[in-house]
């Protein structure tokens, strides 16, 4: 929020310099985002006398002796319609920093330096300004937004500095508040801050008016919701005359950028910043029946509001309502049925607590906000309610607007506005801070914060303003202790309390971290990708429609449509992961992702869904093959010590003829293959790509498994190769089985070379495997190795049709 | 016969270092030394020779047989040592042409930067818990002492998945199931996924954050700032690194603050990194609030404890000078290479 220096000094004797107070401020929890002068732009401007002024023939130009007091008397060509002999204006010396402004005098391009200049041959030394130039609107100063150039009042003193004169030399405050403070949100809510960080009084607040004794006889408030508005004020103002706002409430209101637009509506924008409450008044001539009902609006009841938008209402919104329609959109903004006119005679103010979360609800909702609305969602206390309402009163009176009526109207069912108790235990203060603030310390900075605090030994008494909801028990009052005693108090100790424990990554953990530095070693990189996806990467997949990857779960309010489902595979993000990379000519490479995948049990979800942690392989490149990502399967098995078993398949998104299905024990665990020609066509990829995916979930069971030593054999083993001529259908493994299968002495059988060619027939290729025969109690003899061999043969030429390659 | 055995010696050892391959020496060998060598034949017409001399006749072959094998195996060892010479000469290199391309992958810039903060909780006697990524808002909001109008939802922008479950915001969310689950002394941290409806040019929809949690009897805001100093030191490696807290809100501590860290670029004097002031924010943490403590069931008469957030996306950027959070997430080999462990 915005909070003008001048402003807080009316309520505090602030006695540091800017910067001293920005950091101040954030040493008591207020980060003050930008600090800036009002006049930041502006230098080297002075009050100048017009002492002659001579129009230049021919042009619209003036030369004028301008005197600058001390800094000499300049020849100045100027262009404005107002340069007269014997007037005040701010000169800009050469060398001095003014704002730009378009040929309209009025768009502001950025800003410039003044220099020395000829104007049709006439030298200029300066530039006579205008309010524009200054940055100074009609609201900052009186006169300012004449198209012409800024008169300065007479008993100005030539040749000093403009900006004291204009108020250019006052700074903004621009503060982030923390949502637990939405006291702070205003001027005297930070006043209370500055006062206390500062150890000054607070100036109270003028809240005196005199009610004339007036009454509307008969007119009632009553509250229908009073759980969304639990405290609601209306007080009558009468014999109004509408005319624009003292030239010093314009000028607050434009440094926190709001613009003037008349006396009462400008109290109640000066009320929401000075107190953060905000404030409604009524033209009272249309209010009708003599009453105001706060209720929940009926389904599909209408109301038009101030900026002549139509909203269809329904019963979670609440209205104001006189005693035939809604006036108000409770919180948000005004009904333009009962807006302040040039005419309005009769005001009634409203002051009001709605409840924030209704107010925020109701304002997105429906789509409409306003600086109202968006005040009552950080919270608005119901002691401000009753404060505003009498400092609207009174600038009622201080600026002339009108009399006070005695018609006022109030119902409350909810806090107090008093103080309330709250005793705490000062070892427990310090014990939450770890050190001991000296208690004359603790006394004095609650009584800055006016907790009027007492202590009797242990026992701190405080009575807590009711502006501090936030103020519940003794880490509160820690925190306060604290943020004012200065957080560098705090020392450093480690735990010296605390038992020890045990730390570090759990088997699961350590067993994906052992996983992912595996992979790595094969030359693949890490990569991360969104935990959601796009509909259209299960389109990408070819996926049909009952398949389960399109089971997902649905965002309820996803930032695009690329981002809306959780991903039930991580394929697709790794498939145009290597397609991007490709398209950057980045033309071979190996990626790997370890992250969920999400699987509902039930759409819409019920209960938490499967996170299964998924390890997806991306690699492509004119070298890469199905056999090298086969590869990295293979690192995945030997890390658990496991076995996995491969059979052909199809998936809509792979070659039909370079796609497996991968199985541990029995159990599907997975699949890889190539990525498809359709795909690589849509993506342009231009280097065959292949992609596996293993549900690590499934593997998790087997990371606890134990490593045992398997001693050395006692006797040699035995080697033997076989060259064999099969047809092409009979797989590697179906061979590999039959091989293992006629003899329990096998331990290993290998693939080393595969050979087809026109002398082994049509359809038939040969396939030479290396097998090793493991003793087990006794040594092998040549003639034993024989019988295995035949028995081996004889399994395969039974099974398979296999024979030795003659 | 000496003069015999003389000339055979002499002859033999001349053919020896004559030799220049071991074909030739071998032919020496067995012409002088075989089963029908000269010096063989010699001995075995010992029996001609009178008793008397054979003593003398014998010492003299072996004389003769000993001085021939010395020069045998000196050469012999010569030949092979120039045999040697030129297989190494005929297998000269360029050592200058370009190596075989091995590759080694790297983990990814995040899980980095997570594994270094897992080493140095871990050894400060942290385990390591993992929630879900998919949520309910009693975890992430409720039990955080965020009920339903709490101002604080308006904070972060949560993308929600059903009224009741939703992508998590923050990893705080793992507190409250640890807490159930666990009776204290408590000391776990929580990395993971978190998820915020932002999306420009500095923020991510999906980031990582490292919740931390400490509860334990008479734990203090001096312990979280010991910890703290300990914890960064170690991570920006350089103990010349200051933490400042300052005070801030988070509704499931209390009090709460923001942990600056001094620039560790400019030392505190101010810098682009710093943006001038000195001190960089790294993290957010606080005093656990009583409400969340005892909404787990914890005596917080006995018990307190601390938390602290750590986003790791801000980590990885300061410490390796990343310039755009999105590039993390977008698996292109240029960015996934430049970082190891």
């Amino acid at each position: 929020m915005l909070a003008p220096l001048s402003w807080l000094k009316e309520y505090v004797d602030i006695d540091v310099t800017p910067s001293e107070l920005k950091e101040k401020l954030f040493s008591c929890g207020f980060e003050v985002e930008d600090l800036y002068e009002v006049g930041k732009d502006i230098h080297d401007v002075v009050v100048g006398l017009v002492k002659t002024c001579e129009p230049i023939p021919d042009t619209h130009l003036h030369l004028c002796s301008v005197d600058a007091g001390s800094h000499g008397t300049f020849q100045v060509c100027c262009g404005a319609d107002n340069v007269r002999a014997g007037k005040k204006f701010p000169l800009a010396l050469v060398g001095a920093q003014v704002i730009m402004t378009g040929k309209d005098h009025v768009t502001v391009e950025g800003v410039m330096t003044i220099k020395k200049g000829k104007l049709r041959g006439y030298e200029s030394e300066g530039m006579l300004c205008s309010g524009v130039e200054l940055g100074v609107t009609e609201d900052m100063y009186k006169g300012a937004g004449y198209n012409g150039l800024l008169e300065l009042p007479d008993d100005a003193i030539v040749g000093e500095d403009v900006k004291p004169l204009l108020m250019l030399d006052d700074w903004i405050f621009d503060i982030a508040i923390t949502a637990n403070r939405p006291d702070c949100q205003s001027i005297y809510g930070i006043a209370r801050e500055v006062a206390a960080v500062l150890n000054k009084e607070i100036k109270p607040l003028d809240l005196s008016f005199t009610e004339d004794g007036t009454k509307k006889e008969g007119f009632k408030v009553s509250v229908l919701a009073p759980e969304l508005c639990p405290r609601y004020i209306a007080h009558y103002v009468h014999d109004i005359t509408i005319k624009e706002s003292p030239q010093w409430m314009k000028r607050r209101l434009a440094l926190v950028g709001i613009g003037a637009i008349n006396n009462v509506v400008d109290i109640t924008n000066y009320i929401l910043t000075e107190l953060g409450q905000p404030m409604h008044a009524f033209d009272a001539s249309f209010i009708e029946g003599n009453e105001i009902v706060v209720r929940r609006a009926g389904n599909g009841e209408k109301i038009v509001t101030l900026d002549e938008k139509e909203f269809e209402l329904n019963d979670s919104n609440l209205v104001i309502c006189d005693g035939k329609k809604p006036v108000a959109l409770a919180g948000i903004m005004g009904g333009l049925n009962s807006e302040i006119l040039d005419t309005t005679k009769d005001v009634m103010f409203e002051a009001a607590k709605f409840m924030r979360d209704n107010i925020r609800k109701s304002s997105r909702a429906l789509g409409q906000s306003s600086d109202s609305s968006s005040m009552y969602a950080k919270g608005v206390y119901e002691y401000t309610t009753v404060i505003a309402m009498k400092r609207a009163l009174h600038l009622i009176e201080e600026l002339g607007c009108g009399k006070v009526s005695s018609t006022h109207e109030e119902v409350n069912s909810g806090n107090s506005i008093e103080p309330r108790e709250l005793q705490v235990s000062i070892d427990k203060v310090n014990k939450v801070l770890g050190i001991t603030v000296p208690t004359e310390d603790i006394l004095r900075i609650l009584k800055s914060l006016d907790f009027n605090p007492k202590a009797d030994g242990d026992l701190l008494t405080l009575m807590i303003p009711a502006y501090r909801e936030d103020m519940e028990s003794y880490p509160d009052v820690a925190e306060e202790v604290i943020r004012m005693y200065g957080y560098d108090h705090v020392k450093s100790t480690f735990m010296p309390t605390a038992k020890v424990t045990m730390g570090g990554f759990n088997l699961q953990q350590r067993s994906t971290l052992k996983l992912k530095r595996a992979l790595c070693g094969l030359g693949a990189y890490e990569g991360i990708h969104y935990s959601f996806f796009s509909p259209s990467d299960l389109d990408l997949l070819r996926l049909s429609d009952d398949a389960k990857e399109r089971q997902a779960i649905k965002l309820i309010n996803p930032i695009n449509i690329d981002l809306s489902l959780m991903r039930t595979t991580l394929a697709p993000q790794m498939i145009r992961a290597m397609a991007r990379n490709q398209k950057r000519d980045l033309l071979e490479g190996r990626i790997f992702e370890i992250g969920n995948a999400f699987i509902p049990k039930s759409l819409p979800l019920t209960e938490y869904p499967d996170e299964r942690e998924t390890l997806c392989v991306g690699i492509f490149g004119e070298e890469e093959s199905f056999y090298k990502l086969k590869g990295f399967a293979k690192i995945v098995a030997d890390c658990f010590d496991l076995k996995f078993t491969y059979e052909a398949a199809t998936k809509p998104f792979l070659h039909p003829y370079q796609t497996a299905e991968i199985f541990c024990n029995d159990e599907k665990i997975g699949y890889l293959g190539k990525v498809s020609y359709e795909i690589m066509d849509d993506l342009d990829m231009r280097v065959p790509s292949f992609v596996m995916e293993l549900d690590l979930s499934l593997l998790s069971k087997y990371y606890a498994n134990e490593q045992k030593f398997i001693p050395l054999p006692k006797f040699a083993i035995e080697k033997r190769d076989f060259a064999f001529v099969v047809d092409k259908d009979v797989s590697c493994a179906a061979i590999e089985n039959g091989i293992k299968e006629a003899c329990k002495y096998v331990t290993d059988v290998k693939l080393f070379d595969v050979y087809e060619g026109l002398k082994l027939g049509l359809n038939k290729r040969s396939m030479a495997f290396s097998v090793v025969f493991t003793p087990q109690n006794e040594e092998f003899n040549d003639e034993k190795i024989e019988g295995y061999v035949k028995k081996i043969l004889k399994n395969l030429e039974a099974k398979l049709g296999v024979t030795l390659r003659g | 016969m000496q003069n015999k055995l003389n000339e055979i010696r002499e002859k033999a050892i001349a053919q020896i270092s004559a030799a220049t391959n071991l074909d030739a020496l071998n032919e020496v060998r067995n012409t002088v030394l075989g089963k029908k060598g000269e010096l063989t034949l010699v001995l075995r017409g010992m029996k001609d020779v009178a008793p008397e001399d054979r003593p003398k006749v014998g010492q003299w072959v072996n004389e003769a047989r000993d001085a021939i094998e010395t020069t045998l195996e000196s050469q012999l060892k010569k030949l092979e040592k120039e045999a040697l010479k030129l297989r190494y000469e005929s297998e000269k290199i360029d050592v200058t042409m370009p190596e075989e391309v091995l590759t080694q992958g790297s983990l990814h810039p995040i899980t980095l930067v997570k594994n270094e903060l897992v080493d140095i909780f871990g050894s400060m006697g942290f385990f390591v818990y993992e929630g879900t990524e998919i949520e309910t808002d009693y975890y992430n909001f409720t039990a955080l002492n965020t009920p339903d109008d709490h101002p604080a939802r308006d904070m972060q922008d949560t993308f929600y998945l059903t009224p009741e479950f939703l992508l998590r915001t923050q990893t705080s969310a793992g507190q409250v199931h640890v807490m159930e689950s666990k009776k204290p002394p408590i000391k776990v941290i929580s990395p993971g996924k978190v998820f915020r409806s932002d999306d420009d040019a500095t923020h991510s929809p999906m980031f990582s954050q490292m919740e931390g949690l400490v509860v334990d009897k008479g734990i203090s805001l001096c312990d979280l700032k010991g910890m703290l100093d300990e914890f960064v030191k170690k991570i920006f490696g350089s103990d010349n690194i200051k933490t400042r807290l300052r005070p801030s809100y988070f509704p499931f501590t209390e009090p709460s603050v923001e942990v600056d860290v001094s620039c560790f670029q400019c030392g505190g004097c101010g810098c682009k990194l710093c943006k001038g002031t000195g001190w960089i924010e790294v993290l957010g943490a606080g005093v656990v609030n009583n409400k969340v403590l005892e909404g787990c069931g914890i005596d917080t008469n006995e018990y307190s404890g601390f938390a602290f957030g750590i986003g790791l996306e801000r980590i990885a950027m300061l410490k390796y000078g990343i310039n755009n959070i999105k590039m993390l997430f977008e698996s292109d080999m240029r960015v996934l290479k430049q970082l190891h462990e």
